[in-house]
């Protein structure tokens, strides 16, 4: 996505330096904060408890229509609790490539 | 048909809060200050004003309850002095950047140590940077009149900045005074309801009070800066139709029988009452004597104020503050940096006084006007003078 | 009264969550933030309408940076201390002009989020003067035990011994030299109508609880603990698991306190502390002694919290006495 700057002339900032767009701060990748490492799911394992859902500090995962969750490769940082937490151990934190 | 009848100031600014309708009064009690808070507590407690009263631990969390209740689009009112003034510091510069209107009146008193209750504008004056729009009554009735302009100047979508309305405590505040006090019909006319530009409302989210780094920080000053000295503009506007309801006149400086004047008295507040019957006994004597009395202090009228002086000689500046280790006071402090680059300007005498609530005398202000011409005559370098000060 | 309140109330299971984020993901928060976790949490159970309340601390500073906004929610950052006044006349506001007809009436409920820092130190007294005035709000401190966001120093919620960067393990002393300061006691002295501990952990707890609390007329209060993994020196994958053994080891129990009367929920999983405290490297300088210090304090804190919960119960029992104590 594009750099998020805050360069904009005084005049269009908007007054009181309010921010007018909410939670546009999902224009940010978080997911660049991964020191290579991501979560992966064995579907085989899980039994789509949401446990990696409730417990994502960054609502990185999200319940698609059959039931299983999927991973938000955007916004993870990477933190691993998911993986810790799934209470099947189908989640495990791997390398990742580039 | 308006009557003017004797009323305490405080009592009459209280009446004004509650002419202007306002939906959030959030107060803590300090002295001078007392009575407007008292008496608008009585007027929400007996139905009569329509507004939630909060009676806050502290004026830190005066100010801070009134700055979220203009955020959810609240008329919002406070009142403090002093110390609570002090308190309430760091976000005088939080209101202002972040753009709520709402309208503070001070009870001047001077700034501990020593603890003293008593008139000065020493409480006032280090809030000269935080970006409020600032006015100085000099009588009740331009207490009641200046609360009401308050409220339309700081809602106004250019300005959108918070305002305080000052009057000398004790000395102005209870003291009784000829009001006539607005009907409410007219003043709704004057003042309509509080229409929110930026406003918590949650069909519509924003965020207010964010945070910013250095690469937006100027901008929002700039644009803060722009509001208060267009303000100087809205003022205007609003008291050319406060003038056409309520027939009486306001200006930023105003001038008191400058004509032909070379020396003037510059003062703010009601001081300025007592310094205009000294002109009167000194213009009898054939003195050729003045006065102009600042009643808009932020944003400074730079340009009323080179027109208010314009032929005088010497400036008398009047100080009830003291700006320690530096220069003398704020407004002589403001004036000599105005005059800085203008090629030909007065001499301007600095005289702090006053403080603490030490009584001045029209002999005193015939003194200071004397002394000012006396020294301009000898070519006396132009530092500061405080007077009173007790040598033996 | 709460009975009133909660009539219509339903608890939450783990199929019936809410599914609004009213913080959106981008936020700055550190790699697992338990801090970020809770405020998640919290604002999904209380859900809109609402209007968040900031004080200044790791929370606002990581949803706010301009131009983004993680708050998809209304949301006002202030400043550091005044987060429940700032509140309190919010919740006037909006009460005056529903009262007066400028806004359309209805329930918004009005949510503070602060740290420790901000509520047990330098907010308290703002946040006493709210509760004391009995403001229809929620405040949830976020209790990540120090002043995280301006660099890990200590506050009145550091838990005793642990290792901050102005509570450091030196030759003389080793960490915080005093205990954690009991924000919920002090909140139930206030006589509001509920107060609640809660960790992320339990989520279902928490979230009912933050509903409960939204639900009530009148103050509530919600102290939810917030592990930092990047101030407890545990590892990013740990805040859940930490958030857990807080509450098996009983150093945080969980319990409501609603209408003045006590509800523990019962540990059935106790564990010694050292489980806890080996996890963190805040915790690493302690000796076997302090950790038993720690031990013991801990046990006798539980055994007051039970006798709180259980001394109602035996006070109604006793006979009205004519002679004073």
């Amino acid at each position: 996505m594009a750099k998020i700057d805050a360069l904009h002339p005084w005049k269009e900032v908007p007054i009181g330096c309010a921010i007018l767009e909410a939670g546009n701060s999902r224009q940010l990748k978080t997911g660049d904060w991964r020191s290579k490492i991501r979560p992966v799911t064995d579907k085989e394992k899980c039994i789509k408890c949401g446990m990696c859902w409730i417990f994502c500090p960054d609502m990185a995962y999200s319940q698609n229509t059959d039931g299983y969750f999927d991973w938000n490769t955007y916004y993870c940082k990477g933190c691993g609790i998911c993986a810790r937490e799934c209470p099947k151990k189908a989640i495990q934190m791997i390398a990742e490539e580039e | 048909m308006p009557t003017r009848k004797g009323m305490e100031v405080s009592i009459a600014v209280s009446e004004a809060v509650k002419l202007a309708n306002v939906d959030v009064i959030s107060a803590y009690p300090i002295t001078p200050q007392t009575h407007i808070v008292e008496h608008l507590s009585e007027l929400v407690a007996d139905g009569d004003l329509k507004a939630a009263f909060v009676p806050v631990e502290s004026e830190h969390s005066a100010l801070s309850a009134a700055i979220g209740a203009a955020a959810v689009g609240a008329r919002a009112y406070t009142a403090t002095s002093s110390q609570g003034l002090a308190l309430m510091h760091e976000l005088m510069f939080i209101a202002s950047s972040i753009r709520m209107p709402l309208v503070m009146t001070v009870t001047n008193r001077a700034i501990s140590a020593p603890i003293n209750i008593w008139n000065d504008l020493s409480d006032i004056m280090p809030q000269r940077d935080c970006g409020w729009v600032q006015l100085f009554a000099i009588n009740g009735q331009e207490a009641v009149d200046l609360t009401l302009h308050a409220f339309r100047i700081a809602e106004d979508p250019r300005v959108l900045l918070p305002v305080v309305v000052n009057l000398d405590g004790f000395i102005l505040s209870h003291v009784i005074e000829p009001v006539e006090m607005p009907d409410q019909a007219t003043v709704d006319r004057f003042l309509p309801v509080f229409k929110p530009v930026l406003r918590l409302d949650p069909d519509q989210p924003v965020s207010l009070g964010n945070f910013g780094s250095p690469d937006v920080f100027i901008e929002v000053k700039k644009q803060v800066e722009e509001a208060l000295i267009g303000s100087e503009k809205v003022a205007a506007e609003v008291w050319k139709d406060f003038e056409s309801l309520f027939g009486r006149t306001y200006k930023p400086v105003e001038s008191y029988k400058t004509k032909g004047a070379e020396t003037l008295l510059v003062t703010m507040g009601s001081i300025t009452e007592t310094a205009m019957t000294a002109v009167d006994a000194m213009r009898e004597k054939g003195q050729k004597v003045g006065l102009i009395h600042i009643r808009l202090w932020r944003p400074f009228p730079f340009k009323e104020f080179f027109q208010a002086i314009r032929g005088a000689k010497v400036l008398a500046v009047v100080d009830r503050a003291l700006v320690t280790g530096g220069v003398g006071g704020p407004v002589g402090l403001e004036i000599k940096s105005a005059l800085f680059e203008k090629k030909e300007r007065p001499y301007v005498a600095e005289f702090v006084a006053g403080l603490g609530g030490r009584d001045l005398t029209v002999e005193v202000f015939a003194e200071m006007a004397s002394k000012a011409g006396r020294y301009a005559k000898a070519g006396k370098e132009m530092h500061y003078e405080m007077i009173g000060v007790r040598e033996k | 009264m709460i009975a009133e309140d909660l009539k219509d109330f339903k608890r939450f299971t783990p199929k019936t969550l809410p599914k609004e984020e009213p913080l959106v993901f981008g936020h700055r928060a550190c790699q697992g933030c338990g801090e970020v976790l809770a405020l998640r949490m919290v604002a999904k159970a209380i859900g809109s309408p609402m209007i968040a309340v900031s004080a200044t601390g790791c929370m606002e500073i990581i949803s706010s940076p301009y131009p983004q906004t993680a708050w998809a929610v209304p949301w006002i950052h202030v400043a550091f201390e005044n987060s429940a006044a700032v509140a309190s006349g919010i919740e006037v506001g909006l009460k005056t002009l529903m009262a007066k007809g400028r806004i359309p009436e209805r329930k918004i409920t009005v949510v503070t989020f602060a740290g420790d820092g901000g509520t047990a130190d330098i907010g308290l007294q703002s946040l006493s003067g709210a509760m004391e005035r009995g403001h229809d709000f929620v405040y949830v401190c976020l209790d990540n035990e120090a002043y995280m966001n301006t660099g890990i120093q200590r506050s009145s919620e550091t838990p005793f011994g642990a290792m901050t960067t102005t509570s450091p393990a030196g030759k003389i002393t080793a960490g915080q030299t005093t205990w954690k300061k009991n924000l919920p006691a002090i909140m139930a002295a206030h006589d509001i109508p509920y107060v609640a501990t809660a960790s992320p952990a339990y989520y279902l707890d928490l979230m009912n609880k933050a509903k409960k609390a939204a639900l009530i007329q009148g103050p509530a209060y919600l102290h939810v603990y917030s592990p930092c993994p990047t101030g407890w020196r545990h590892g990013t994958d740990l805040a859940v698991e930490v958030s857990r053994l807080v509450v098996e080891t009983n150093i945080f129990p969980l319990y409501e306190v609603i209408e003045g009367k006590y509800v523990v929920r019962k540990n059935t999983r106790l564990k010694p502390v050292e489980e806890y405290l080996k996890q963190q490297r805040r915790f690493s300088h302690l000796t076997p002694e302090l950790i038993q210090i720690i031990q013991k304090r801990v046990d006798a804190e539980y055994e007051k919290l039970l006798k709180l919960e259980g001394a109602k119960e035996e006070k109604k029992e006793e006979p009205p006495t004519e002679e004073g104590a």
